[in-house]
This record gives C-alpha cells, sequence and structure tokens, in this order.
C-alpha cells in the first residue's frame, strides 16, 4: 500500500477511467452473452446507420463516357443520360439502363435494388410475394421489398428508442435529483403530481392524441416522451436521498460549495450509477412502445418504414407467413439483445458480484 | 480456579473463497476454555477475532468460508466442524449463547421485547406461553431493567442502548448456555453504559457459571475482565497468556505495542495572550417538533441550550458527553452548518446573521472533520480531487500546478505519500481515510477546525497516531480545535479547556486538569470512573 511507484491510471479505449468503471468493464466483458450481444447489436445499428448504401433502388456509381455520376448522393435527370423527359431518372427503368450502355457505361448497384418506398416490379405473384431471387424476405401488401423496409425500420426504432431514453433520462435524472436532494415540500408535491400523471391509462391518451396530432417522428417522440421521463425518478430520487446525508455531502457544504455544485460534483454521480443499469430497459421498452403505436396504426405515417407496421400486416395477410415471420424475428432479436445488454450492465454494476480477476 | 476444559479449539484455520481469490482469515489457532473461566480475544480490526467466534457457532457464510482439514472445535466431547444442522440448531442459542456488538440491529424491530425473549424459550425448552412469560420477566430482572412489566411490552426502538443491550444478554442467558460469546457487546455504549454492562456480565458469568469468550478491541476491558488472553494479529495467535502475564509482563513487541496504544501526550498549551478565533455565547440550537397533521410547531427539541465558549488560536478545547448531549450539534451550529441562535463571534467579526452566501467567503477559514472515515469521501472522487476541491472553489486563482503543489504540501503534512493524490478512496484503511479528511480540511489552512470524533471509528494504535498529528499540526498552525469525544483519554490527549455536557446543557466547564483530577459534579465524576476504571460512580446521576 505504501509503495511510491507512479500511479497507472487504466485506460479504455484510449481515456482514462477510473479503477471502478475499469472493473465494472472488465465484468461486462466477462458475461460473454451480453457481451457479444453489444457486439452484434453494435454492428447491426452501424449498418441500418448506412441503409442507403446497402438498400437503395438507384445504384451507388455509374460510369459513362460522360463520367462519374452518383446517384446516391445527388439526383440526375434522365436527359443527362441522353433520354427525354428533365424529371429524374429512374435507373430500374430498362430504358434509362440501355441508354447508359450505349455510351460504354455500367453500374455499381447496392445488395438490395429496394428501398423501402420502392414499389416492386420484380415480383413472382401478386403482393404480398413470396421470398424470391429478388426479394429475400418476400414483399408486403404494397409490393414493398420486406428486407429494406426491415433494415430502415430497424434504424428509425433504435434511433428513436435512442433519443427517447436520452431526453427522459435526463429530465427524469434532474427531477429525481431536485428532489432527492432538496426533499421536502417540493417532493412531496412533485411525488403526488408524479402519482398523478402515471395513474393516467397512457395507451389510451396515446390514441386519442395521435388521432388528434398528425403523427410523425418527432411529434410521436414528444407523446411518448411525455409519459416516460418519470422511469427513472424514483431510483434517482431514492439514491440522492441516500446520499444527502453522507458526511461528505456535509464536507462540501462544510466548504462552502452551492447546492448545484454540490449536486453535479457528489450526488449526481452516485445516482447515476444506479440509472444506468436501467437504460437498456428504458430502451427495450421505447422500442415496445413505438411498435405497439404503429401495430395499432397510431403510429409513424403509413410509408414510413416501421417493424409494427410490419407486424400488422403479418396479421391482416395470415397467409402471407414471411410477413409476420419477419417481423417477429427482428423484433425479438433487438429487444432480446437490448435486455441481454441491460443484464450485463446491471450485473456489472452490482457490487456484490465480484468480477473474477 | 478452573477444571477441565470444555470446549477446545484445535487448528482453527478459515478461509474465504470469492471467485478464484482466497483469504486466509484465520491460520491455524488453538485454544481451550473452561466453566466460569473468561478467555479474551483482542486484536485490532481484521484480526480475524469476530469471524473465529462465529466459527464456534458454524455461522459463518458456508461454503464461501471454509475450514481447514486438520481444524477442530470440540464443545463438551462433541465435534462442531461439519455437525449436522439440526444438531446445530440445537446448540445455538441454547448451550451457546451469543451477544452481538450492535444491539440496534441484532433486535427484530417489528416485535415487542417479550416476544422475543419468549421465543427463545418456546423454541428451545418447548415451554407454554405462560411458563415463558414467567421466565422472561424474571430475567428482565437478572439483567436489571426498570420496571421490567412495563418494558416487556416495548418495542426495540423505544429502548435505549444500554437497555437494549440488557435485553440481549437477557436472550442470550435465556436457556443457562455453558457457553457465552459475547463480541464487542460494550463497543457501540457510551462509557457509563459500559462500565454498567460489564458489572452485569462479570455478576451472571459468576452466578451462571459460565465459560466466557469475550471478544474486544479495547484492552482497558479485556483488563477488567479476563482471566485468561489471546492477542490476535493477522489471523495469527502471537502471544497467549494470563491477565497478568499479558498485561504485567508482555513479550511479544505487538502485545506491548497494543498495551502502549493509548494516546499519550500532553495538550498544547496555548498563550494567554493569543487571539480569541470563535467566542459564543449562550448558542442555542432548537429543532422544531411539529404536529403530523397541520404541521404547527408543538415543541422544541433542545440539541443546544445555552452554550458559551471561546477559543483562542492553537488552543484545543474538548466536548466531551455522552450520545445524544449535543455535542455533534453544538460543532454544527458553531459553524452555522445548522441554524442557531446566539452571537457567534469569528475572528472579530458577527457572523451569527450571515445567509450561506455571506458565509461562503469564511468557509475557508473553518473547516471540519467527520467521525466515519467511510461516509466522509466521496467515493468517485480521487484523493487528489477531494483535497482540491476547497482550493478551487476559495482560491480560483491558483494554476494548476500550485493547486497540484498544495496537494503534495497537504498530504505529506499528515504523512501520507504524495503519490495516493491518484488514488480513490476505497483503496484506504480506515486510519489513512481520516487523514485525508485532515488533509481535505487543512489544505485551506483554516483558523479553526472542528473535530467531530475523529477517532473513534479507528483501532486504538491509529488512534494515538492521530492524536499526535493532530497536536503537531496545531503547534505548526496555531489553528483553534473543537474537540468533540466521548472518549476521555484521547480528550485527554488533546484538549486544554473541556466542556461536559449533557442533554444540550453545560454540566461541567474548565481546564482540563481541574475536570480531570477534581471533578465537581457527580455526573462528570462518574463519567471519568467509568471511562478510567471501568466502574459504575454515583449510579443515581446515569442513566441505564
Amino acid at each position: 500500500m505504501m509503495s511510491t511507484d507512479k500511479q497507472i491510471k487504466p485506460k479504455l479505449f484510449g481515456l482514462t477511467v477510473s479503477p471502478p468503471t475499469q472493473r465494472r468493464w472488465m465484468k461486462f466483458r466477462q458475461n460473454r452473452r451480453a457481451f457479444y450481444s453489444l457486439w452484434v447489436f453494435l454492428i447491426l445499428f452501424v449498418l441500418s446507420l448506412f441503409s442507403e448504401l446497402v438498400a437503395n433502388e438507384r445504384p451507388l456509381l455509374i460510369k459513362s463516357d460522360d463520367g462519374f455520376f452518383f446517384p446516391i448522393m445527388k439526383s440526375y435527370s434522365e436527359e443527362s443520360f441522353g433520354g427525354d423527359f428533365p424529371t429524374e431518372a429512374d435507373y430500374k427503368d430498362p430504358y434509362v439502363q440501355e441508354l447508359i450502355e450505349e455510351r460504354n457505361g455500367w453500374f455499381i448497384w447496392p445488395p438490395i435494388r429496394y428501398n423501402y418506398t420502392t414499389i416492386s416490379n420484380d415480383m413472382e405473384g401478386e403482393a404480398p410475394a413470396a421470398p424470391s431471387r429478388h426479394h429475400w424476405l418476400g414483399t408486403d401488401d404494397q409490393a414493398r421489398d420486406v428486407l429494406a423496409r426491415i433494415l430502415y425500420g430497424f434504424r428509425i426504432s433504435v434511433l428513436f428508442a435512442l433519443i427517447l431514453t436520452v431526453l427522459s433520462s435526463v429530465v427524469g435524472i434532474v427531477s429525481g435529483a431536485m428532489q432527492g436532494y432538496f426533499g421536502g415540500l417540493l417532493d412531496m408535491i412533485a411525488q403526488r403530481v408524479i402519482e398523478i400523471w402515471t395513474s393516467m391509462p397512457q395507451i389510451y391518451l396515446l390514441i386519442i392524441l395521435s388521432s388528434v396530432i398528425v403523427p410523425g417522428f418527432w411529434t410521436l417522440l414528444l407523446l411518448l416522451f411525455f409519459f416516460s421521463w418519470v422511469a427513472l425518478v424514483s431510483v434517482v430520487r431514492a439514491e440522492c436521498l441516500r446520499v444527502r446525508n453522507m458526511d461528505y455531502v456535509k464536507a462540501a457544504k462544510a466548504l462552502g460549495l452551492s447546492n448545484l455544485a454540490i449536486i453535479r460534483r457528489h450526488v449526481l454521480p452516485n445516482a447515476l450509477v444506479a440509472a444506468i443499469t436501467f437504460l437498456p430497459f428504458i430502451m427495450a421498452s421505447s422500442v415496445t412502445a413505438l411498435t405497439a403505436l404503429d401495430f395499432l396504426g397510431f403510429g409513424l405515417p403509413p410509408s414510413a418504414p416501421s417493424l409494427g407496421e410490419l407486424l400488422q400486416q403479418g396479421n391482416n395477410n395470415r397467409h402471407a407467413l414471411w410477413l409476420g415471420l419477419s417481423g417477429f424475428v427482428i423484433i425479438g432479436l433487438l429487444l432480446s439483445l437490448l435486455v441481454f445488454i441491460g443484464e450485463g450492465v446491471r450485473d456489472a454494476f452490482d457490487p456484490r458480484k465480484a468480477a473474477v480477476e | 480456579m478452573t477444571g477441565k476444559p470444555f470446549l477446545t479449539v484445535t487448528d482453527l484455520s478459515i478461509d474465504f473463497t470469492v471467485g478464484s481469490r482466497v483469504t486466509n482469515a484465520v491460520k491455524g489457532i488453538s485454544f481451550d476454555l473452561s466453566r466460569g473461566e473468561t478467555l479474551a480475544i483482542v486484536g485490532e480490526s481484521g484480526s480475524g477475532k469476530s469471524v473465529s467466534a462465529l466459527s464456534l457457532m458454524q455461522l459463518l457464510p458456508y461454503p464461501t468460508a471454509s475450514h481447514g482439514p486438520k481444524s477442530s472445535i470440540s464443545f463438551k466431547g462433541e465435534e462442531l466442524i461439519g455437525a449436522i444442522d439440526r444438531r446445530l440448531r440445537e446448540i445455538r442459542g441454547n448451550e451457546i449463547g451469543m451477544i452481538f456488538q450492535e444491539p440496534q440491529s441484532s433486535l427484530n424491530p417489528l416485535h415487542r421485547v417479550s416476544k422475543q425473549i419468549n421465543e427463545v424459550l418456546i423454541v428451545h425448552k418447548g415451554l407454554t406461553q405462560a411458563a415463558a412469560n414467567r421466565r422472561t420477566l424474571e430475567l428482565m430482572n437478572l439483567v436489571g431493567i426498570r420496571d421490567p412489566e412495563q418494558k416487556l411490552n416495548s418495542f426495540p426502538h423505544e429502548l435505549s442502548g444500554g437497555q437494549r443491550q440488557r435485553v440481549m444478554i437477557a436472550m442470550a442467558l435465556a436457556n443457562e448456555p455453558e457457553l457465552l460469546i459475547a463480541d464487542e457487546p460494550t463497543t457501540a455504549l457510551d462509557v457509563t453504559i459500559q462500565a454498567q454492562i460489564l458489572e452485569l456480565i462479570q455478576d451472571l458469568q459468576k452466578r451462571l457459571n459460565m465459560g466466557m469468550i469475550f471478544i474486544s478491541h479495547d484492552l482497558g476491558v479485556v483488563r477488567h475482565i479476563a482471566d485468561r488472553v489471546i492477542v490476535m494479529k493477522d489471523g495469527e495467535v502471537v502471544e497467549e497468556g494470563t491477565n497478568q502475564q499479558i498485561f504485567e509482563n508482555p513479550k511479544h513487541p505487538y502485545t506491548i505495542e497494543l498495551i502502549n496504544a493509548d494516546p499519550s501526550g500532553e495538550p498544547n498549551k496555548p498563550d494567554p495572550n493569543a487571539p480569541v478565533i470563535v467566542e459564543t455565547e449562550d448558542l442555542k440550537v432548537h429543532f422544531p417538533i411539529r404536529s403530523s397533521f397541520l404541521r404547527r410547531t408543538i415543541g422544541y427539541v433542545k440539541a443546544v441550550d445555552g452554550i458559551s465558549l471561546q477559543i483562542k488560536a492553537s488552543q484545543t478545547v474538548g466536548v466531551v458527553g455522552e450520545s445524544g448531549s449535543g455535542k455533534t450539534t453544538l460543532g454544527l451550529g458553531l459553524l452555522k452548518l445548522v441554524k442557531s441562535q446566539g452571537p457567534i463571534v469569528f475572528m472579530g467579526k458577527a457572523i451569527d446573521g450571515l445567509n450561506s452566501k455571506e458565509l461562503r467567503p469564511y468557509r475557508a477559514e473553518m473547516q471540519l472533520v467527520f467521525q466515519d472515515p467511510f461516509g466522509s469521501l466521496s467515493p468517485r472522487l480521487t484523493v487528489g480531487e477531494i483535497i482540491g476541491e476547497g482550493l478551487e472553489l476559495h482560491q480560483p486563482n491558483l494554476s494548476e500546478e500550485e493547486r497540484e503543489d498544495r496537494i503534495v504540501r497537504a498530504l505529506e503534512e499528515v504523512d501520507l505519500d504524495p503519490e495516493f493524490r491518484h488514488r480513490f478512496p476505497h483503496e484506504f484503511s480506515g486510519g489513512q481515510r481520516q487523514r485525508v479528511s485532515v488533509a481535505r480540511a487543512m489544505v485551506l489552512e483554516p483558523a479553526f477546525l472542528v473535530l467531530d470524533e475523529p477517532t473513534s471509528a479507528l483501532d486504538r494504535s491509529v488512534q494515538s497516531q492521530l492524536v499526535d498529528l493532530l497536536r503537531d499540526l496545531q503547534n505548526r498552525r496555531q489553528t483553534a480545535f473543537l474537540f468533540i469525544s466521548h472518549d476521555l483519554r484521547t480528550v485527554r490527549a488533546l484538549a486544554d479547556e473541556i466542556i461536559v455536557m449533557r442533554q444540550g446543557k453545560v454540566v461541567e466547564q474548565g481546564s482540563a486538569d481541574q475536570i480531570f483530577d477534581a471533578p465537581e459534579e457527580a455526573y462528570t465524576q462518574s463519567l471519568i470512573a467509568a471511562a478510567f476504571d471501568l466502574v459504575v460512580k454515583n449510579k443515581e446521576v446515569i442513566a441505564d
């Protein structure tokens, strides 16, 4: 203990972290299921962030005598390839493809040649069409490629959940910290308000509200946020109530620190540990909330790629098994990954479970 | 004096296995005990004394804990290690009784006292409810609880600490065990109560002819009560012998160190012309009691009720008193960390009317050190950040290097390695943490420091080091100390003037020599007798 050698600070991805953080990371890594879930989730998420490069009705690159074209970045008129119309070129049209090939051109296509709105002509049979060479997971009842919609839908679900989680955590943590630290009348009133607020039937209110307001990504986010911010309040509040009586908070007062500085430096860091363990679970429930609204038809607009809408189609077209099945598999996978990660995080932060070093 | 041993412990070793890490808590100790004999196990925290005692009743968390292959605990010829659960349950509470350190957490808060004692009798002796009630009343009389009929129907929180410990003893003795294990039974109690409880335990042991294993870190208590003593360190027995051998002729250097560990030295004598740092007259801290419904104030808890004091530079004023006497509140009231009424003059300026913002500039000059070395340091900040926090606030124009330099010097001043500033509090022992607390307070070079029981959570030898350090710091910096403690030995080594407090009021106030050598008040006399000689004196003035 009395060694005089220079203390080596632990590093994580090049960042200096505190020893407890490093110990938690070690513990998280030892939970193989959670660790792999995190990687699978990150790979899927990053892949979906670049959906435009994976599933698109426009080629990634066109080379012809006229030079290079990047239809993904920029829209070109049919005229620029020597066609008839000043409108944007439809690259799936054999006529346009011929025009380009005449000028010694070639294309680089994304692996999936449809985006989430493309109405396909390559189906075998009527929509919804079964999986085929062109549509690996078939099409939905409006002849749109299911795989492309899943890819875009995954992105919208995760982004939605991520923003919702961050927003509601920030508000929940701030409000919990205020209540816990100051206590007294503020706490009493805020607690009663939250009790009344949480006892309202959320789903009916959401249905009523979304039939009044035209739902979009941001309006839905706002609506769900109204109810989800309370999730963290009780955890953070309880933790702050405990911490505010600790001697080190008294010591900080004796130093003359202001209340805000005490909350920021001494109270919140301790309360955050409890809050962080909840984040993956809050995210999972945000995904579910959005999916449920979409399924009921009160969610995102009809053209938007949404996993809930896919489930709804599966329900409406029970003979088209691929719709319901692929919707189920992707939502099941996403929720399982989040819950596995959450379990890993929870165990890693649990001081009673020691890491095996 | 004693017959054949009825408890023989041979080569007892205890290992704790967590993951792949094995901790050897106890490394092969042996002892025996006869009826009517008291064996004391002494050692500092972490020496393995409590685990050894728990293993006698096989109360350790098996299989995390395990015994070595040669370990044996033979009780009346019966091997207890590996005994079946049913047999062990018969023994626990029936043939072997146990008293724990913390009477508050060892009693179930939801059951009346009578029910908890009855339960022991009904389970082990198969008594009927009526017979158990009669026996419980008998026991309450035996352990000397006043108004036993009324106290029987109380809940634990309605009793005082001493009364709760008496109830614990009644439970342990309910079935007249042959062996009594007392694990620090008086550590959580005030000194006057401690003297009473020790007297009671000794008396009962003689009457019931029990063998007793008495675990303590306090050698004063052990000397008073034990026939034989085992000194433990790091899971091993370093010395064993009769009371006389150990205390009058200790052989092992560690034993000698323990015996001489009492805080020693003379308090600093302030210059009579030294400037007055803090002065207050008739200071009061009253907490309102509100009715639960309309929150009207229906009365006051007078935590501090009219205290006057004056502390000069390099002077230490000691505040002694039992728990609940208001001594901590007095410290907080002086620093205006709780609302107090009465004039407070700090370095020539009246600060009693200032609000928290106006007080901020004075905060650097008056600092505070707490009792609990584990609760007083923020667990997520490094030691350097903890010490530097005050500097950042009060001397914001210091450069990064200057601040670092001040932190290093503060750590050196409390005899800690400056490299410790990169570490986190959980890596340190209690004594080291307490030094960090002192460094945090002293880095601002305050004129006035309130020390709220800074030594009471520490082992004796660490206590005396800390007392020496504080005295030294005071000499160098001319700081005025308000030293709050229930431990009269420590106060004697540090304080030049003493205030004896009881229920918010001053019982006696004067120079240290006068208070310790010729106390006038009966209460002070009994406090000093209990602390230094462990005897009960002036019984009518002390609570139970």
